[in-house]
């Protein structure tokens, strides 16, 4: 549905993007993860056709973003950063604005505004301008402006920055709706936790380019920092284990231990066949495997320690 | 190259739909019309009534405070039109620094709608701000000669010069960095009506601003109004005038849709 080949983007010497190659498939969440200044909502503006590439080719929906602009803006729907809404015109009015610029006519316009309101719990405030909407309903509003078109790809820029937990709740839960539709969505977060929720596979920006892509799971098992934890009943049974696994280290808490591990079995049978053997005996064992924190702060950090 | 056909462009549609907005923006935020309308109101009462004796003594066959509110109006007509304008220009730039611009860029929709729904929108405030000036003005003895037809023909000259001037503060508003420099660059229209024959003759200038002020576009675009209102000789002043229109519209069109499309 979206393929990016080579892409490349600068603002005079400051290079922000440096050949980017993402794909995303039909009917699927793919999110883009950066830091603040990644490039992510560079990217977004290139594939919504606001931005012209400096190289590379860049499809959207069939359609090349710089030869067809048209056919790709007829496709898409883009809720931005920064909601997109006319704050001195009341939801329903914005919502019927869309509608006409869609070419719906008066009757069709009055009843998809009326659903989409509804579908977004914004029928209370229909009436009122949205210069008086919180955060969260402005996010909504915007987001439902979006879907007035029926756009067959939406591109969501950081849809969930600035909201509360509940907002952002509801915002995730609207996405998985969405998604049940059939729709493409292209997101771009730097909450690792939403990519992490939502997404089917997930590209790490940094530095202007893809650092890592895959699903959480496959960016997770890459990373080191997955441990195996074990806690015991007492100071003895602890120092009996540490004399055993020299590669093992205090936990926070004083009665428990942290070794390395990918979590696979073969490692888990070799572990404990070694406490085994010495008769320490283990209370609790647990399993981390490394969240997406970890392989996010690894990645970037791996590329500024090569630079 | 893709052979599915895309949805047709609606540019009519989409420039009434813009009109809409904008219409209901400014019933929204009167404040804003009401300055606009404010400011020629507070001139014409200046100029008539503090200055209006000692500058009517000074008209060719003299006529006080009487005669000098009839030589102002038109002047302070056309200032109204300015000051809509300007208003235009600020309502261009505070838009543009709005998300919904940036939604309507990645619509397919008529581009330029997004402007000619502004310049619509501006041209029916100018006829507004017009007609209330024009009332004020008669009722501080302002005593137009003109009968329906010279009224019908003022009515229009008036909207194609709004018309003209709102193409190019859309512009002006573009091209502008801030809100507040949209707010200054167009001031220079509404100074040069002071340059030009409009509140006082132009022989009672020194050589090089009546130089100035005879080649200048609100010279003729006064004469003009003047001429239909007040019965006052018009001669080539309509169509230097139009000329002047005509070309400043198609200069603010240009450079609006230029710098729309430009990136941002």
């Amino acid at each position: 549905m979206i393929s990016v080949t080579g892409l490349r983007k600068s603002f005079g010497d400051h290079v922000v993007l440096d050949g980017v190659d993402l794909e995303v498939r039909r009917g699927t969440v793919f999110s883009l993860l950066g830091a603040n200044g990644a490039g992510k909502t560079t990217t977004v503006k290139i594939l919504s056709t606001l931005l012209s590439a400096d190289a590379g080719e860049v499809r959207v929906a069939g359609h090349d973003v710089a030869r067809e602009p048209d056919a790709v803006r007829a496709a898409i729907g883009v809720t931005g950063q920064f909601s997109a809404v006319d704050k001195l015109l009341t939801g329903e009015e914005n919502l019927r604005l869309m509608a006409d610029l869609h070419q719906l006519g008066k009757a069709e316009g009055r009843q998809r505004a009326g659903r989409l309101l509804e579908q977004f719990d914004l029928t209370d405030a229909a009436k009122k301008p949205a210069s008086t909407y919180s955060g969260g309903m402005q996010r909504r509003l915007d987001l439902a402006m979006t879907l007035v078109g029926n756009p067959q790809v939406i591109f969501l820029d950081e849809p969930t920055t600035g909201l509360d937990p509940r907002g952002r709740r509801d915002m995730w839960q609207i996405v998985r709706d969405l998604v049940a539709d059939g729709v493409t969505i292209f997101l771009t977060t730097q909450y690792l936790e939403e990519a992490d929720e939502l997404a089917d596979r997930i590209a790490v920006l940094g530095h202007g380019r893809v650092i890592a892509e895959g699903t959480a799971e496959e960016l997770k098992r890459r990373i080191p920092g997955g441990h195996v934890r074990l806690r015991f009943a007492d100071h003895e049974r602890l120092d009996a284990a540490l004399r055993v696994l020299s590669d093992a280290s205090r936990d926070n808490d004083a009665l428990a231990l942290r070794v390395p591990s990918d979590g696979s079995l073969h490692e888990l049978k070799n572990l404990i066949s070694r406490l085994d053997d010495h008769t320490v005996e283990v209370d609790e064992l647990s399993v981390h495997t490394p969240d997406l924190d970890d392989v996010f702060l690894a990645l970037t950090s791996q590329k500024v320690a090569t630079r | 190259m893709s052979t599915q056909t895309l949805p047709r462009l609606h540019p009519i549609h989409d420039s009434a739909t813009m009109l809409r907005r904008n219409l209901k923006r400014m019933l929204r935020y009167p404040s804003m019309t009401i300055t606009l309308i404010a400011m020629p109101v507070v001139f014409l009462l200046l100029f008539v009534y503090v200055l209006g004796g000692t500058l009517g003594a000074g008209l060719p066959g003299g006529g006080g405070r009487a005669a000098y509110a009839n030589y102002v109006a038109p002047a302070i007509i056309l200032m109204t039109v300015m000051s809509t304008v300007q208003g235009t220009a600020i309502s261009v730039a505070m838009d543009m620094t709005e998300g919904i611009i940036a939604r309507f860029r990645t619509m397919h929709i008529a581009r330029v709608s997004v402007l000619t729904g502004h310049v619509l929108g501006s041209v029916l405030q100018a006829v507004f701000a017009v007609t209330v000036v024009t009332g004020v003005a008669l009722l501080v003895g302002f005593r137009p000669t003109a009968g329906p037809l010279e009224w019908l023909a003022t009515a229009g000259f008036l909207v194609a010069v709004a018309f003209a001037f709102v193409w190019l503060c859309v512009a002006l508003g573009l091209a502008s960095k801030t809100v507040e420099g949209a707010s200054n660059t167009p001031l220079p229209l509404i100074l040069l009506p002071f340059l030009g024959s409009g509140f006082v003759p132009t022989d009672s200038m020194p050589a090089a601003i009546r130089w100035f002020a005879e080649y200048q576009p609100f010279t003729p675009i006064i004469e003009t109004v003047r001429g239909l209102l007040m019965g006052t000789p018009i001669g080539n002043s309509a169509w230097l005038a139009l000329a002047w229109c005509a070309a400043i519209a198609l200069t603010g069109y240009l450079w609006s849709k230029r710098l729309f499309n430009r990136e941002s």
